[in-house]
């Protein structure tokens, strides 16, 4: 594959991305994520399932005093990467949510009791049925479960949020990348090829999300000196399987499919949300026309995106390159003059 | 308390879709006008900076993930400011050398040529160590790509340092007694125009490693985008300068005390420019380490420079001032290496600016 292409939208703006890269047209749509967060509990089998079905290994697993999150960030050896805030609670609501210092617990993607014939969705995960799960999220009264302590006591919510590389539309990682390790796959994906990286780290300061990251660790274990992150499961894409996390998922909260039909859906979701009252909810990195052309993985947030670990206003630095570019050329002009001038004049 | 300015005025965030039915207490929800429930304990506001008092601007509040990094610091370490050093160097040697030719300054020549070919050895030793896998080295040639300034970069060093070794061969020949014949011959009279091509070529390779740093999401780095390049091409010539200055006789060294100091006049007037510009990422420049090697930096730089003009007929002062020049050159580099790399862990410098932003300018959107 060259990588020297340059097409209009070629440093930021919308555009296909496996389209960008030179594939044709029988490729297959864009696949990615919508993280619904609203609905996941925290459960870590995202994390574990990506650990077993790619050979990530464990590291420092510990507690950081600040809250139940004891796998720290997204990096080399954490490919997701949960979240867990916690928060005092908004002092007024416009509706009753039932309890809303407990609001993601419901689960409300999935029947209220028992009996989901698929739930860890063995095909695609069918679309959430929202006017159910509302229903069931505003029908649920404070302590209808029958003695559990009251949810008006509770002045505290907590927001967990599985975080993932998010396979961007104008990778910086991609982009910068002088070895062409980091590819663009048929399916929109952004994917390190472990034998041609070099080590040298460019992709690790690029990326906007803090994501990618060079595999520390003693010479002579698996991909130490590599850059390493999520490849949306790669192998499991290209024998028509979900990713490991999404099929783990317990809750439907990560969201497997095609990035347009996600879109569809989280636009749904999150109107839905609205309606219901809860104004926090928002979508992040789901505009084709936001700083890195929108993302694979996209995600709905109950708060700020800072609150989660998120840059709040992402911009792909190719965006500047070419005034960069300008700059420097500018600057070497600059310097081949100054020097000539330096030897004009008689000798002393 | 998102978004707070650095005025300590509230900018709260209204850049999320407004719902169509928005009651006012909704409103109020979401664009809360300040009050201690919002403080996000849990959530994490921004860290004060750890015994800092000499500010008298309120601190900058923002929120965060418990105050944890949000991009990630490069990887690289002191190998790559020493890299962007010795290239700075290089490049201006390489100038030097050839104009020194060109103008019949053969001492001048001599320490410029093997100048660049020393720094231009240096820096590829420093390149290659800071690899994780060093053996791999040859990968980058299997693409060219202009998205990818290391990329570009390494290109660029690839035309480069063949004529610049072309040129200092010649060089090392013509110290030889005797007469040469046949293909050292050869070697030796094309040192000039081997000379001349890394001339033109040299100044590329001393701007382009701004552009190194700057296309990363490291936020020091990438708001200094517009200034740094002259910065550092300024910085190359006074540290080139400098070894002339340092190593030949001041008889031949004119044009190259007139670089030094032009060039530590760009430096030092685009780097005042440069802090303006890159707001509140500016201040890793000032702080630990990377503030001290930026002080270091000035100090030196203006005293070599004022030296270099007031003094530089005098063989101790021209060496004197030469000296301090290229150590303020390499201060330059280490700093802004080093302002960078803090700029990465602290959140802050990720979440201020694109705050700042959001609230003058909205979401960054393609233009329809
Ligand atoms: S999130 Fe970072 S690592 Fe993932 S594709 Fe985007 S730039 Fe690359
Ligand atoms: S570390 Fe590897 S993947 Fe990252 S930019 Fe360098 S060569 Fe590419
Ligand atoms: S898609 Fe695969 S590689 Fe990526 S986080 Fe999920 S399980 Fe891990």
């Amino acid at each position: 594959m060259t990588e020297a292409r340059i097409s209009p939208n070629a440093f930021w703006g919308p555009l296909d991305p496996s389209a960008d890269a030179g594939y044709d047209d029988d490729r297959p749509k864009r696949k990615g994520f919508f993280t619904d967060t609203s609905i996941c509990i925290g459960c870590k089998a995202c994390e574990v399932a990506c650990k077993e079905w790619n050979d990530v290994p464990s590291d420092h697993f510990d507690m950081t005093g600040t809250s139940y999150d004891n796998s720290h960030s997204l990096n080399a050896n954490q490919w997701r990467h949960v979240a867990f805030i916690e928060q005092p609670v908004r002092p007024k609501q416009t509706v009753d949510l039932g309890m809303p210092g407990r609001a993601p617990a419901y689960v409300p993607g999935l029947p209220a009791t028992g009996a989901d014939p698929d739930p860890v969705g063995a095909g695609a995960p069918a679309p959430i049925d929202t006017s159910d799960l509302l229903g069931s999220m505003l029908a649920e009264a404070p302590g209808s479960d029958g003695g559990s302590a009251s949810a008006d006591s509770m002045d505290f919510r907590w927001l967990m949020s599985s975080d993932v590389c998010k396979h961007c539309t104008h990778a910086a990682c991609l982009d910068v990348c002088p070895t062409g390790s980091l590819m663009r796959s048929e399916f929109g994906t952004v994917v390190v090829q472990d034998d041609i990286c070099n080590g040298c780290g460019y992709c690790v300061a690029a990326c906007p999300y803090g994501v990618i990251e060079r595999r520390r660790g003693p010479d002579g274990h698996k991909n130490v000196g590599i850059a390493q992150k999520c490849t949306l499961c790669y192998d499991r894409l290209t024998a028509g399987q979900t990713p490991a996390c999404a099929q783990s998922c317990p809750t439907q909260s990560i969201q497997f499919g095609d990035v347009e039909e996600l879109r569809e859906r989280a636009e749904a979701r999150v109107a839905k949300l609205h309606e219901a009252g809860v104004m926090d909810a928002r979508l992040y990195g789901n505009d084709p026309n936001d700083g890195v052309g929108g993302t694979g993985a996209f995600f709905l947030l109950l708060d700020e995106p800072e609150v989660y670990g998120f840059p709040p206003d992402p911009v792909v630095t190719t965006k500047d390159l070419p005034e960069m570019a300008r700059k420097a050329a500018t600057a070497a002009g600059v310097l081949l003059l100054g020097a000539a001038v330096s030897f004009l004049g008689r000798k002393p | 308390m998102t978004g707070v300015g650095r005025d300590g005025q509230q900018s709260s965030t209204p850049q999320t879709e407004a719902p169509t039915d928005q009651t006012d207490s909704a409103s109020a929800l979401r664009h809360p006008t300040g009050g201690s429930d919002r403080l996000r304990r849990g959530g994490g506001r921004g860290r004060g900076r750890k015994g800092k008092v000499e500010s008298v601007v309120p601190e900058a509040e923002f929120t965060s993930y418990y105050g944890r990094p949000i991009v990630k610091p490069s990887p690289w370490e002191h190998d790559i400011p020493a890299y962007l050093f010795a290239g700075g160097v290089a490049a201006g040697s390489s100038l030097l050398a050839a104009g020194a030719d060109l103008t019949d300054r053969p001492s001048m020549r001599r320490s410029g040529r093997l100048g660049a070919i020393a720094a231009l050895t240096f820096s590829m030793v420093a390149l290659v160590h800071d690899l994780g896998k060093p053996s791999r080295f040859l990968n980058m040639l299997r693409v060219a790509k202009p998205t990818s300034p290391m990329s570009v970069g390494t290109w660029i060093l690839s035309f480069y340092g063949p004529f610049a070794g072309a040129a200092a061969a010649s060089e090392v020949l013509s110290m030889l007694p005797g007469e040469r014949k046949g293909v050292l011959r050869l070697a030796e009279v094309a040192g000039r125009p081997a000379g001349v091509v890394a001339a033109v070529a040299a100044p590329a390779v001393a701007s382009y490693t701004a552009v190194l740093l700057s296309d990363t999401a490291t936020p020091s780095w990438h708001e200094a985008f517009r200034e740094l390049p002259f910065v550092f091409v300024g910085s190359a010539a006074a540290a080139s300068g400098g070894l002339a200055m340092v190593t030949s006789p001041v008889a031949e060294t004119g044009p190259a005390r007139r670089l030094a100091a032009g060039g530590a006049l760009l430096e030092l007037v685009m780097e005042q420019r440069m802090e303006r510009s890159m707001g509140v990422t500016a201040e890793p420049l000032h702080h630990g380490h990377a503030g001290t090697l930026m002080k270091a930096a000035k100090a030196l730089t203006a005293a070599g420079a004022v030296g270099t003009l007031l003094g530089g007929r005098s063989r101790a002062v021209a060496a004197l001032s030469g000296a301090a020049m290229m150590a303020g050159s390499a201060c330059l580099r280490f700093g802004v290496f080093e302002a960078g790399q803090e700029s990465a862990k602290d959140p802050k410098y990720v979440v201020v600016p694109q705050r700042q932003r959001l609230a003058e300018h909205g979401p960054t959107r393609f233009p329809a």
